[in-house]
């Protein structure tokens, strides 16, 4: 991961602080989520104390910093999706996971975030797994699809 | 380049290139203002200093904008005050309201605007957050429920102590001011200086209390209490309690303080003399060795830690002598025992100083000996002035009294120690006397003894030629980079954290104004010309303590309690 990091450290100029935005979406990209290893990296290379850094990158709700589960889940909760229930979607999948949006489980199999539009609104709710689009879902259809996510998870 | 503008119907003059506010300002109109920070930048983010330009749609924040010929301003129209009046009703909105237990009741800029907008009534009902309380910190405590988002402590730890800290994290309603990965302080990089909340407007921000432990310790019997104050604490005490300044204040504190409850009461400038004696026989020994490494004074303890994180490779070259407070700490807990007939466990000893991080310091590894702690509590000027004001003493009657002995006497090099430079002017001064047996020229000092962040001196003494750098304020260290780079080299170097030094201390009053700084200087040099005794080496008690005390002491006469050790700190940058 040390290497994979100063891989894409080197493609930019050290000290030019307007890289940082850049850098970071490389970094988390590649990595997965923005490390403390790679945020005092980044400060070192450009300069900038953890800090700022950390304050810019929590500006933007993108940008993580510990791994997204194994199953990533995204609801949309744009205003389509939210009067068609998208609200119900995220109370449910709080419920089966246990966790806050943008958390990961313990056991690292499954995450789950809120964005604001997919651009699908015509199917809402619509929610997105591992990148494929599941349409006009309801809160009654998540547990079997949770269930059955976990069974090819355990499986391969 | 002078025009004329109208406010509220009347002409001012204004100058070119500046903003609406110090035109304002100058014209005696005075308008309320919140995040704004003398010689900073402008952020117009609290957007309290809003006027009225007639022919512009939207009010505009008088601290960020230019004035213009043409400008026809309006200070105090009913859209103005209505418009500040919204703007600290929806700061109130979310705000906890527990001004009666707050440490900034009565010296609160928040409460202070909402008393001078009239507000008399909750209109705007916000969702209280309920944060956490960060009591992590040594020095600090973090109330981020009564944080108003002003950013004044994520700008001057930017700007002027060059920590960085602090910053805003998160966004929206969900922004608050955290450190690095939103860690607790104590993990953090702050090195405990203190300037920010100094500048903090509300209670967000302030020192952590060590008065309840105090007066549980102070009802102890068993113990022996002891206490030792700073020099300029007398000084900060005086405008904290109302006092007038004069030579006897220092005795009348001793009375004040016996009062309390204190069995002992001592002088840390009795420390402060050791530090210099120590460490000009540092230097004495680093000038005949003939090294190119400059010795740093490691007084202050903010730098110190600032240096043990951002500076690692110059830690070597940091003195290891003890800070003034931790030797008097340790001749307390060593000397003092043994002239009372005390096990140095039993007595309790307390500090009383302006600074914020002797807090942190006084918890440091390396300060303790044989797993006693030299200084047991750290009380800011703030606390003991409250301290005093509960035990209900009537400072303006009572007499004089000395302090104890063996630690109750300075030299005014030691008070001259609380402004930056002061350090550096003792230590030359005592070398002067060591090697040539005479008094050093004053006027030599003059250039230490100017403003500026960096400052630099340099003197022929006998056969060494002694340069000398200030760094006056974090900011300095650049300065002092670009000099190093340049090709010049210094012998000795002092870093004072807090711009002014010691005098602008964080547990000083916390509506410090820059006239403050100056006339508490202004103490500190009148002080050094006035007292009769300003060489350490010709103060009686210093003599006294060499010559005989530590001397006399098997286990003391090597001065190993006088040092200390520093090392890199693994926290995020």
């Amino acid at each position: 991961m040390g290497t994979e990091l100063d891989l894409i450290l080197k493609k930019y100029k050290p000290g030019k602080r307007e890289d940082l935005i850049p850098m970071l979406q490389e970094v988390q990209e590649h990595i997965g989520f923005l490390s403390e290893e790679a945020v005092v990296k980044i400060g070192n290379y450009l300069g900038l104390s953890t800090t700022k850094i950390y304050g810019l990158a929590t500006f933007y709700d993108r940008f993580r910093f510990y791994p997204a589960g194994k199953i990533k889940i995204l609801v949309c909760n744009g205003t389509s999706c939210f009067l068609n229930g998208s609200q119900s979607i995220i109370n449910k999948l709080k419920e089966e996971t246990g966790i806050q949006p943008g958390f990961t489980t313990r056991d690292g199999n499954f995450s789950y975030e809120i964005v604001s539009c997919m651009g699908g609104c015509q199917n809402g709710p619509l929610i997105k797994v591992n990148g494929e689009y599941h349409t006009h879902i309801s809160a009654s259809q998540l547990p079997e699809l949770l269930k059955k996510l976990k069974y090819v998870l355990e499986n391969d | 380049m002078l025009f004329t503008i109208q406010v509220n119907n009347r002409k001012i003059k204004a100058e070119k290139g500046e903003t609406i506010l110090s035109a304002l300002n100058r014209n005696g109109i005075i308008i309320p203002t919140l995040c704004r920070m003398k010689d900073f930048t402008p952020t117009g983010a609290c957007r309290m200093c809003v006027v009225e330009v007639e022919g512009r749609d939207r009010l505009v924040t008088a601290c960020s904008q230019p004035v213009e010929e043409w400008m026809k301003i309006h200070t105090h129209s009913p859209r103005v005050i209505q418009a500040r009046k919204t703007i600290v009703e929806l700061l109130l909105s979310n705000h906890p309201d527990d001004c009666l237990y707050c440490e900034r009741n009565l010296n609160c800029e928040l409460q202070d605007l909402s008393e001078e907008l009239n507000i008399r009534e909750r209109r705007i009902k916000g969702r209280k957050i309920k944060p956490r309380l960060d009591q992590s910190s040594p020095a600090i405590v973090r109330e981020l429920s009564k944080c108003i988002l002003c950013g004044r402590c994520v700008r001057v730890c930017e700007e002027v102590i060059t920590a960085n800290t602090l910053d805003f994290i998160k966004r929206g309603r969900n922004t608050h001011i955290g450190t690095s990965m939103d860690r607790d302080f104590n993990f953090s990089s702050c090195i405990h200086c203190g300037q920010c909340l100094l500048h903090c407007p509300t209670g967000a921000l302030h020192e952590k209390h060590n008065i309840n432990e105090l007066q549980e310790y102070l009802n102890k019997t068993e113990l022996i209490k002891a206490i030792q104050y700073s020099p300029l604490v007398t000084v900060g005490l005086a405008d904290e309690l109302g006092l007038r300044y004069n030579k006897d204040t220092d005795r009348i504190l001793n009375a004040i303080l016996r009062k309390i409850g204190f069995d002992m009461v001592f002088t840390m400038g009795t420390g402060t003399d050791v530090y210099i004696t120590e460490v000009t026989n540092q230097l004495i020994s680093k000038l005949e060795n003939g090294t190119d490494t400059p010795l740093f004074l490691s007084a202050c303890p903010a730098w110190v830690k600032y240096c043990e994180q951002f500076l690692t490779p110059w830690i070597p070259r940091l003195s290891n002598v003890k800070s003034a407070q931790q030797i008097t700490g340790v001749l307390i807990k060593t000397v003092v025992a043994e002239r009372h007939k005390v096990k140095p466990e039993n007595i309790y000893s307390v500090s009383a100083t302006p600074c914020l991080a002797m807090k942190f310091e006084a918890r440091r590894d390396g300060m303790m000996r044989k797993g006693i702690s030299d200084v047991d509590a750290v009380l800011t000027v703030r606390e003991l002035a409250r301290l005093i004001r509960l035990y209900g003493i009537d400072t303006s009657n009572v007499e004089p009294e000395p302090a104890d002995e063996p630690l109750a006497g300075r030299s005014s090099s030691a008070f001259l120690s609380e402004v930056s430079g002061g350090l550096t002017e003792g230590i030359l001064r005592l070398l002067h006397f060591q090697l040539l047996k005479k008094e050093a020229d004053k006027q030599q000092f003059k250039k230490i003894r100017q403003a500026g962040s960096f400052r630099e001196i340099s003197m022929t003494i006998d056969k060494f030629t002694v340069n000398a750098a200030v760094i006056d304020g974090l900011t300095g260290i650049e300065k002092y980079k670009s000099a190093i780079s340049a090709g010049k080299s210094y012998d000795l170097v002092e870093v004072m954290t807090c711009p002014g030094g010691c005098v602008h201390g964080a547990g000083l009053s916390s509506s410090t104004s820059r006239d403050d700084i100056k006339s508490r200087a202004k103490l500190v040099y009148q002080a050094d010309d006035s007292e009769p005794v300003n060489l350490p080496c010709r103060s009686p008690h210093l003599i006294n303590l060499y010559d005989k005390i530590l001397k006399d002491d098997p286990e003391l006469s090597d001065k190993k309690i006088f040092f200390t050790h520093f090392e890199k700190r693994n926290v995020l940058l």
